[in-house]
């Protein structure tokens, strides 16, 4: 008996030995371990043997079946991880055909230039605020220092509201800066302020590469007692250093804005020759990037503020430039005529 | 303004490289904007003297004038007829870089022999030299060129452009830059001397002024010079007025030209003669008076404008434009020669009403001091006599009605301090401002000043407009920069901009490109989007100055841009197009300031997914509008439902109106195929707009968290057959409302064969859950059973076999 199981055993074994695939493997246990083997003939018939014999063959083929399946466990694992190189070798993907594209979605560049130039302000504790973009005549010239007639209205054609007074003039227009908000938080809010006021802005111009008659502008404002022009520098300066880079050169120089005395002009050095003087900064090294001040003593005191208790700056800027400067962008109106080609891009 | 640096050199020594000099002055507000080298390639060319000239051999047309350099002579062929012995003209060398008359181009000089005569050298005409388009002739020098001098040293300049800001008309001048340039430089000025000889008989009893108009015309002051004699100006004249961009014209006008550009007070000189009534009053015009101006153009004016007249007529449009009637010509003897002062607005009305800018308006409107009149009146007189002779009456006439006592202004450095965030000296300070000509006076106080400020600025008017002065003559590089140190002033956001932010954010995340279009649209725009026409209700807002006619009026929705958008995108497009707005529309009111309602919205259509080697065409349709509506309101945290729509624009029977708590704040839809073909979109398009402002209040709360369920969940599958009309959303309200019911999500819409006609058939799939314990098999089959006997009973739905 114990002879036979162990003839069972070595061919079994012999017979696994030389199976190639699991297909094969499926009729091995049938034929070794399943209700009609032998083995387990072996095992059904112990009863019958006498009890010492019982003991011994009993134990014997439960070994032989465990070595068995031991060896069946074993052999389909190495038959799997041979199949599964093999197809691995057989299922190689060219990987440089081209994707399974997602649709994505993109903030026009516009925008995304707005939100990370008030996340840079928000950051020194700037509060975001919006006004509306049909104005007052008095928010977006009288308020700042802007009275009829007055030069610097010709530098910012207006586009009026076709609506007259009992006087028969105008007071509404499409709001030339955002300025007006300015004078309207001055009015509204009291001190201490912080705020940037981003929005749409409007001129009666016609378009060309460098103009179109609505474009984005943020202003802002700081009032508080002892707010002085270093720190209307300083605020500044750590804007450029995040918005264009710590290694870019910045220039303040004296201009003139009705509403701020004394007034700024912030530039920055080229970035097309880097201070050298190129077609794109007229020859001067610089780029004009913002306006700003300490807010006229008038204006304050205009909106209900005493200028010999408190100090203000303000400044303004174009947004459009921005992202042309940054892209090589070398036309405006490539913003707004929604090509996705163009918008896409960004 | 244009400023020739040699013109600049004879007020003030200029002691700085030309690029050095207007870095200072770009610096201290005065912004050097161009810089034009005269004469930069003029090497090789020097004044010479013609001292012979002698007839061509061989050409009747051409001369060969000898041309003598004070240390040798050069004979040259030329064609020009405008020479003779004695004229001083730019002698070239042969290898000179000269502009070529024909071409234009910059070429090198070569020796040539021009019928059989070789010229060495030539001389040159004004557009060879690159100083005009002139070439009819050879450029004359005047006659006190220094012979053999290098033409560069001679005629060469560099002229700055400068960009003067509206509140310093002083530096509408050479001199004001010149003081400028001094306090800059701390060189000192050195001003024309102003002197001339007076007639015995007195300017009183040959002309009178009147101002009936004070309120317009602060000072008029007057001249008179007789026995003038009207000739063009000397060449060094023309040529400074040409660098400054001016015309020269006859010796009287060019004086007053020059002394304008000199001392940036605008004169005007009237033929005395043709003053009718030998007074001068300054008055409004009458409305719808004339008057024609020096330009030959007859001028209708108005109540609001001020001319100068006569008894009789208006002579000039004040500080705008002469007149013909008075204007100086050939035959003129005697000038009166005004010197005024004009209210800023009303001349920049009248310029820009008659569209008549002029650089004597330019200098008005900005506001000039008063004061101006008389220096600048008196160097016109003194270079009238000098070049055009005659003799100037005794005296000059001044009517000042709106003389001004300037107060000094007091300042502190205490104030400058608080300011610019940084200590002056009570002597820098004072420094500064005398250096720009200011009056300080000192007291015992060692912190305080009392400062005037001199007559020819006008921007002067409190301390802080000093504080300027200081901090841009020092330099705003002087000036710390410092971080704001105040507490943080507390915030309190405007809910909007982050829910416009939010929305943003999640259109991109469903692969919507955001777009950003003008405010601005037409009636013909706005009216494409109407199937039916009508007229629009409310009507839209105007603009009064439209640029363009597609610019007209203030946009009430966001929809027509969109469609042009999608229509201009469509020519190279041809994948799917989603394309979103959030900006304002403007909805008129009574008197007041448009509502502006930020409103959001998109269009779709095309295929859902990009066109690739992976998948095909499927279109987007009405479903993806809707799932973008619904992931944005969830995102948002609203809850919202969709009822019938009743849209103009969209299709009538494929639309639903966006609800939130009863309120409709939105639509979605697709296109009425008429609205799309007017927009000349061949394609289904979907559109979805929520008004954000209305939305805004239901945004603000947040959505409760939903604990993640403990036990397992029991899925059932019902296919049901129902009447066709019968919608979704009842069939799983009902549904929803049974308890442990957690989820019910449609997976089939079916009707066809094996559906009886009227008939549909949906398949749901239930999730059966419980927060509580494991659902048995009987709980869930309980439940599921009232759930079929509720739908039979209410809907008349039946299992499908």
């Amino acid at each position: 008996m114990l002879k036979q199981l162990e003839e069972i055993k070595s061919t079994a074994l012999q017979e696994l030995e030389d199976i190639s695939s699991i297909k094969e493997l499926k009729s091995w246990p049938v034929r070794y371990l399943g209700k009609k083997s032998e083995l387990t003939k072996i095992l059904r018939s112990l009863s019958t043997l006498p009890l010492n014999e019982r003991k011994n063959v009993g134990a014997y083929a439960n070994k032989v079946k465990v070595n068995l399946e031991n060896s069946l466990d074993q052999k389909e694992q190495v038959l799997r991880e041979a199949e599964l190189a093999a197809s691995a070798k057989r299922k190689v993907i060219d990987i440089t055909l081209p994707s399974r594209p997602f649709p994505t979605g993109h903030l026009h560049p516009i925008t995304q230039t707005l939100y990370e130039i008030c996340d840079i302000f928000v950051s020194m504790g700037f509060q975001v605020v919006e006004g509306p973009e049909v104005e007052w005549d008095y928010y977006n010239f009288e308020a700042l220092n802007i009275p009829k007639e007055h030069p610097a209205r010709d530098t910012m054609s207006t586009s009026w509201i076709d609506c007259e007074n009992e006087s028969g003039e105008r007071p509404m227009l499409l709001r030339t800066h955002t300025t007006s908000v300015t004078a309207r938080i001055i009015e509204t809010m009291q001190p201490p302020i912080r705020v940037v006021e981003p929005g749409k802005v409007y001129r009666y111009e016609a378009s060309d590469a460098t103009h179109t008659p609505m474009f984005y502008q943020i202003d802002g404002l700081a009032v508080d007692k002892g707010i002085t022009m270093a720190d209307v520098k300083g605020t500044l300066y750590e804007f450029a250093r995040r918005f264009f880079g710590e290694d870019r050169k910045v220039r303040f120089r004296c201009d003139y804005f009705p509403f701020v005395e004394p007034g700024i002009e912030m530039a920055i050095e080229c970035l097309v020759c880097r201070g050298a003087g190129c077609r794109l900064c007229g020859n001067s090294g610089w780029i004009e990037i913002l306006g700003a001040g300490m807010t006229h003593p008038q204006v304050l005191e205009r909106g209900g503020l005493d200028p010999e208790i408190y100090t203000s700056f303000a400044f303004g800027m174009g947004i459009d430039r921005l992202p042309m400067l940054r892209y090589g962008i070398d036309d405006i109106r490539l913003f707004y005529s929604s090509d996705i080609r163009f918008l896409r891009q960004f | 303004m244009k400023v020739p640096l040699k013109w600049l050199q004879e007020y003030i020594d200029i002691t700085l490289p030309a690029t050095d000099l207007a870095n200072r002055l770009t610096m201290a507000g005065i912004e050097v904007g161009g810089i034009q080298v005269v004469g930069g390639n003029w090497q090789n060319i020097v004044v010479g003297q013609i001292v012979a000239i002698n007839p061509h051999p061989n050409a009747d047309r051409l001369t060969l004038p000898t041309i003598d350099l004070g240390t040798e002579r050069h004979t040259v062929v030329t064609g020009a007829p405008n020479i003779k012995v004695g004229d001083k003209v730019a002698f070239a060398y042969v290898g000179a870089q000269l502009i070529d008359g024909h071409t234009g181009q910059l070429s090198r000089l070569k020796s040539a022999k021009i019928r059989g005569v070789v010229s060495n050298g030539m001389a040159c005409s004004e557009k060879e030299l690159g100083i005009s388009d002139s070439h009819e002739g050879i450029m004359l020098l005047p006659s006190e060129a220094p012979l053999g001098a290098p033409l560069a040293d001679y005629l060469g300049d560099v002229i700055f452009d400068l960009e003067i800001t509206p509140n310093r008309p002083d530096c509408l001048s050479i001199i004001g830059i010149a003081r400028d340039v001094a306090a800059l430089t701390g060189q000192g000025l050195h001003l024309p001397e102003i002197s001339y000889e007076e007639s015995a008989s007195h300017i009183g009893q040959q002309i009178s002024i009147e101002i009936v108009a004070p309120d317009l015309c602060s000072r008029y002051c007057a001249s008179l010079i007789t026995g003038v004699k009207i000739a063009e100006s000397p060449k060094w004249m023309q040529q400074r007025l040409l660098a400054c961009g001016m015309r020269p014209i006859n010796n009287i006008v060019d004086v007053t030209n020059y002394v304008m550009l000199e001392h940036g007070q605008p004169l005007h000189a009237f033929d005395y003669n043709r003053i009718g009534s030998k007074e001068i009053i300054v008055r409004r015009a009458a409305d719808n008076e004339t008057i024609v101006t020096l330009d030959g153009i007859e001028r209708i004016l108005s109540g609001d404008m001020l001319v100068i007249a006569d008894k009789e007529r208006a002579v000039a449009i004040a500080g705008v434009m002469g007149g013909a009637n008075s204007e100086v010509s050939e035959e003129t003897t005697s000038i009166l020669l005004e010197s005024a002062n004009f209210n800023p607005a009303s001349i920049h009305y009248t310029g820009r009403t008659l569209r008549l800018p002029s650089e004597a308006c330019m200098r008005f409107e900005r506001g000039i001091r008063p004061e101006l009149t008389l220096p600048a009146l008196k160097r016109a007189t003194q270079l009238i006599i000098r070049l055009a002779g005659g003799e100037a009456a005794n005296g000059l006439v001044d009517e000042y009605p709106g003389k001004l006592d300037r107060a000094p202004i007091l300042l502190s450095t205490s104030q400058v301090t608080r300011v610019l965030g940084v200590e002056f000296s009570l002597d820098q300070i004072v420094g500064v401002l005398t250096s720009l000509g200011f009056a300080c006076k000192t007291s015992d106080s060692k912190s305080e000043v009392s400062v005037t400020s001199p007559y020819w600025r006008s921007d002067i008017h409190q301390a802080v407009d000093l504080i300027e002065e200081v901090a841009r003559i020092t330099g705003y590089d002087k000036i710390p920069d410092t971080m704001l140190s105040q507490p943080l002033p507390k915030q309190n956001p405007e809910p909007i901009i982050n829910l416009k932010k939010k929305v943003r954010r999640s259109l991109t995340s469903y692969a919507f490109q955001e777009v950003i279009t003008y405010s601005l649209t037409s009636l013909e725009m706005l009216n494409r989007l109407l199937p039916e026409p009508h007229p629009l209700e409310p009507m839209p807002i105007r603009v009064a100055n439209p640029m363009t006619a597609d610019q007209e009026y203030l946009r009430p929705n966001l929809r027509a841009n969109l469609l042009t958008i999608l229509c201009a995108n469509r020519r190279y497009e041809d994948g799917g197009i989603r394309l979103f707005e959030l900006g304002r529309v403007y909805l008129p009111r009574q008197q007041d300031l448009p509502e502006e309602t930020e409103v959001l919205c998109g269009i779709l259509s095309g295929p859902r997914l990009v066109k690739s080697w992976h998948s095909g065409g499927d279109l987007l349709d009405f479903f993806d509008a809707k799932g973008v509506m619904e992931g944005l309101l969830s995102q948002l945290g609203v809850e919202a439902s969709f009822e019938e729509g009743s849209d103009e624009s969209l299709h009538p029977s494929k639309q639903a109106a966006l609800v939130i708590a009863g309120n409709r704040l939105g639509v979605i839809g697709e296109l009425h195929h008429k609205v799309r073909q007017a927009f000349e979109v061949y394609e289904p398009v979907y559109l979805f707009e929520i008004d954000l402002t209305a939305l805004l209040p239901f945004t603000t709360s947040y959505k409760m968290f939903q604990p993640i369920p403990r036990f397992p969940a029991t899925v059932r599958d019902l296919a049901l057959v129902i009447n066709t009309g019968i919608t979704h959303k009842r069939v799983q309200d009902i549904i929803k409302g049974f308890p442990l019911v957690n989820q019910v999500a449609i997976f089939d819409v079916y009707a066809g064969e094996q559906v009886p006609p009227d008939k549909k058939s949906l398949a749901y799939r239930i999730t059966f859950q419980s927060t509580t314990h494991t659902l048995t098999d009987e709980e869930v089959n309980r439940v599921q059973r009232q759930i079929l006997d509720k739908l039979s009973s209410e809907l008349g739905a039946t299992l499908r076999g």
